[in-house]
């Protein structure tokens, strides 16, 4: 009965979607005010039985309903009661569910908090929104139903949740991913209402800018959760493999990177109006690519659920939808577009054009190593892949020269900046940066890496920039502590985010450069040394957990003679399937971890085991937390306060709120 | 010429030129890093380049592999049931690694007619077959007269 509710109110939902995406549109042509204004209570309503939906489903998994061939599929009995829950997303027609959640959710926020729009534009965002719920929708109902019964003959026992996905990382890692996948689809929403209008002003971009920082952010923070997930989980101490499961959602990211920025400088200044509106539908299409490549089975992957080539093609004929219509109206509209300010070169509009450039074309590099197998494949050049040189050649120098531009784009400000101002500001970070960039290898135990120099030299610069920011901006205030509050908000987390980038960058180069890695043969009681730590193989054990059997081994590590941690990594086998997990021991450290996984038993009671030392590694995940929060933030800031703001304020009118004095 | 068009011609010219010389940087860079797939049955008959990073695939078949007994070199075949080459890999092999189940190799094919493989890659689950190992192992198959084979299971490993 249940699942039978849960399917039903889906259905609802798709009802209501479709009515949100023709009468408010409609509406807003023919100026039916009442028409317009159902658009909100059909959002919500929309998303009231989406969430009903999955309930339902989420009901079904806690009572083992093994009759609903999804959950026969992915959940057993034997699974924690938190497993249960997360492995509501665990397959395809689970995620799919949760996609549809997210985006009626994010539909709900924006007609919770665009009261104050001109009732148009709101009546067409939620139309545009509801047009994509319809497309994903459909596609759960028509093809991937979560709520299909295997009546008569239920299993009496499921066959289990893969074991990769038994873990704490992907109860949180798809919906914070999805989270960011599908907010951008409230930038696109704007742009293409913003077409749709024909009024080519700034004030879409003040409308969605809010919208993009928050979605940005979720994406920021899901992507780093994978990487970590991977990490412990499937990588064997791996972060990053540029496989083309993870471009999916990189591209959106750097999509959405250059989006965020070039939104600032359409709304501060009135250009680079088209190019933003383009780069809305880019990133939107680009989350779309990444669900059609991870869901349809094309690539082959942890993730790939659904090798069914009737849902790659639905999805495959909804991108090309969405693409070509976007990009249609969009060819129909924007010749009506011009922008007559002009901007000398040192100013900021210079700097975030730059920006713009470096990560589309970095876009573009992975974009076409993420494609280049699959269109080989179709045109029957052979089967082949793009390995990971390939993308860190471009990648490494591109996002090398960014981060060295983004420490002084904050010191400059729009239309011009005084050249011998701006030099002068930068002398004192460059001097300190260089130096620490010089000094900061010697270090390090081996020979002299200049990478991690020059890795050093760019973060500190960015570091030093951002001080030498903080005081010029300071130098006028009667103290620093009135200076501070009078910045505004979104002054910090534009440097928050900065600095993530630098703790980032610093963490990639060093566990690049400084890893201890060694695969070695252990037999209880024998030990080795890496990097300075001392690690002995003390005993292996069997120990049962609630689903699987596993070897455990006990590892203890001293480093100079002293007890540094006990580590217990485990080789589980799960009962259902009989599949092998590697669980990794893991001692962490804001400079270090310290990382023991078990291969294979070898012969007379060896293991295999692989031992690392990881410097920095914890500052990858940790810059991009920075990143996240900073995105996060800007959503408070007294500029974007939903409420009491009056519509559509143009750009040119707006002062500049963090214009030095 | 308008000064103003001038300017805009050199944009232009500039735009092309850089694009097109980042794209040929571009596609120059992918081709050195692309790595091809090879059956088994490619690699035996020569046609494959040597001492070059090359991806292959197959089932590995049952009693081949052997462990070195001091280190953690390891010896295994794999097969498409057509043909069998010998992989040597020094490392820790993926959990989904055993015998009679699909793998993907990365590495490179020497003179002697051995496989070094620098990466072994076992499959996610018990019903999961990489796709070019599926499909290098139905066209064999077909080529053979035999019946669609779906898994390693079926495979005949006396050839």
């Amino acid at each position: 009965m249940i699942p039978e509710l849960g399917h039903f109110a889906l259905v609802l939902s798709l009802g209501l979607s479709l009515l949100l995406s023709v009468l408010p549109l409609s509406g807003s042509f023919n100026g039916r005010a009442l028409w317009m204004s159902t658009a909100p209570s059909l959002a919500t309503g929309s998303f009231v039985f989406v969430a009903l939906a999955f309930v339902c489903l989420s009901y079904s998994f806690a009572i083992d309903d093994f009759s609903v061939a999804y959950v026969a599929s992915n959940s057993n009995s034997l699974l924690p009661w938190y497993y249960k829950l997360s492995a509501v997303w665990g397959g395809h027609e689970g995620s799919l569910l949760l996609w549809v959640l997210i985006l009626t959710v994010w539909t709900w926020a924006v007609a919770l908090k665009s009261a104050h729009m001109p009732i148009e534009m709101r009546a067409r965002v939620l139309a545009v929104m509801g047009m994509v719920a319809v497309g994903f929708l459909s596609f759960t109902l028509f093809t991937s139903n979560p709520f299909d019964r295997l009546l008569p003959g239920a299993p009496v026992e499921g066959s289990d949740l893969n074991p990769l996905l038994q873990d704490f990382g992907l109860i949180i890692h798809p919906p914070m991913l999805y989270m960011g996948y599908v907010g951008f689809s409230v930038s696109f929403a704007f742009a293409i209402a913003t077409l749709i209008s024909g009024r080519l002003d700034s004030a879409w971009a003040r409308w969605s800018r809010p919208w993009t920082n928050l979605a940005w952010a979720f994406l920021t923070v899901g992507i780093a959760l994978g990487s970590w997930w991977a990490y412990y989980e499937l990588g064997w101490g791996g972060w990053w493999f540029w496989d083309p499961v993870e471009n999916a959602s990189f591209m959106p990211w750097l999509a959405g990177t250059a989006l965020m920025h070039s939104l600032a400088v359409t709304e501060k200044r009135g250009v680079f109006k088209s190019w933003t509106l383009l780069l809305a539908i880019f990133t939107f299409s680009l989350s779309l690519l990444g669900t059609f490549l991870v869901r349809s089975g094309v690539l082959t992957s942890v993730h790939a659920f659904a090798t069914d080539p009737e849902r790659g093609l639905f999805i495959l004929a909804f991108l090309l939808l969405v693409v070509g219509g976007s990009l249609t109206l969009y060819a129909l509209r924007v010749p009506a577009v011009r922008s007559s300010v002009s901007f000398l070169g040192f100013s900021r509009e210079w700097f975030l054009l730059s920006n713009n450039v470096l990560l589309v074309v970095v876009l573009f590099t992975v974009l076409l190593g993420t494609l280049y197998p699959l269109i080989a494949d179709a045109l029957g050049w052979g089967k082949l892949s793009v390995g990971p040189p390939y993308f860190n050649r471009f990648f490494i120098p591109l996002m090398g020269i960014l981060c060295v531009l983004l420490a002084v784009g904050p010191l400059t400000q729009y239309k011009r900046t005084p050249a011998a101002k701006l030099l002068s500001n930068l002398r004192w970070p460059f001097v300190g940066a260089l130096l620490l960039g010089v000094v900061t290898p010697l270090a390090a135990d081996g020979p002299y890496l200049w990478q991690a120099s020059v890795a050093v030299f760019i973060a500190s610069w960015i570091v030093f920039a951002a001080v030498q920011d903080l005081r010029t901006k300071l130098r006028h205030r009667a103290s620093w502590r009135e200076g501070l509050s009078k910045l505004p908000l979104s002054f910090f987390c534009m440097h928050l985010a900065h600095l993530g980038m630098a703790v980032t960058l610093i963490g990639v180069s060093f566990v690049s450069l400084f890893n201890e890695a060694r695969d070695v043969r252990l037999s209880p009681g024998k030990s080795l040394d890496v990097a300075g730590y001392h690690f002995e193989l003390v005993e292996m054990r069997k120990l049962r957990g609630p689903n699987y059997l596993a070897d455990e081994g006990l590892v203890v590590v001293t480093y100079g003679g002293e007890e540094v941690a006990v580590l217990l990594p485990q080789k589980r086998r799960y009962f259902s399937g009989g599949n092998l997990m590697t669980e990794a021991g893991i001692d962490a450290g804001l400079f270090r971890d310290v990382f023991v996984a078990l291969g294979e038993p070898l012969d007379n009671g060896d293991w295999a085991v692989r031992v690392q030392v990881k410097p920095f590694v914890r500052w990858i995940w940790l810059g991009a937390l920075f990143m996240g929060i900073a995105g996060l933030l800007t959503v408070w800031d007294k500029r974007y306060r939903f409420v009491t703001r009056k519509a559509a304020i143009s750009a040119e009118a707006q002062e500049v709120p963090v214009a030095a004095p | 010429m308008h000064p103003v068009r001038k300017q805009r011609l050199f944009l232009i010219g500039f735009v092309l030129v850089f694009s097109s010389l980042a794209i040929g940087l571009i596609v120059f860079s992918l081709r050195e890093n692309l790595n091809l797939f090879y059956p088994p049955q490619q690699l035996v008959s020569g046609s494959v380049p040597l001492d070059r990073d090359i991806r292959a695939g197959g089932c590995v078949v049952p009693g081949s592999v052997s462990r070195d007994q001091t280190s953690l070199k390891v010896l295994f075949r794999i097969t498409d049931g057509v043909a069998e080459v010998g992989v040597s890999y020094q490392g820790i092999l993926p959990d989904l690694f055993a015998e009679g189940e699909a793998v993907v190799i990365n590495g490179q094919l020497h003179s002697d007619g051995i496989f070094e493989a620098k990466e072994v890659l076992a499959k996610h689950d018990e019903n999961y077959m990489p796709p070019e190992v599926a499909e290098a192992i139905a066209e064999e198959s077909q080529q053979q007269g035999v019946e669609h084979q779906k898994t390693c299971g079926v495979i005949s490993y006396d050839s």
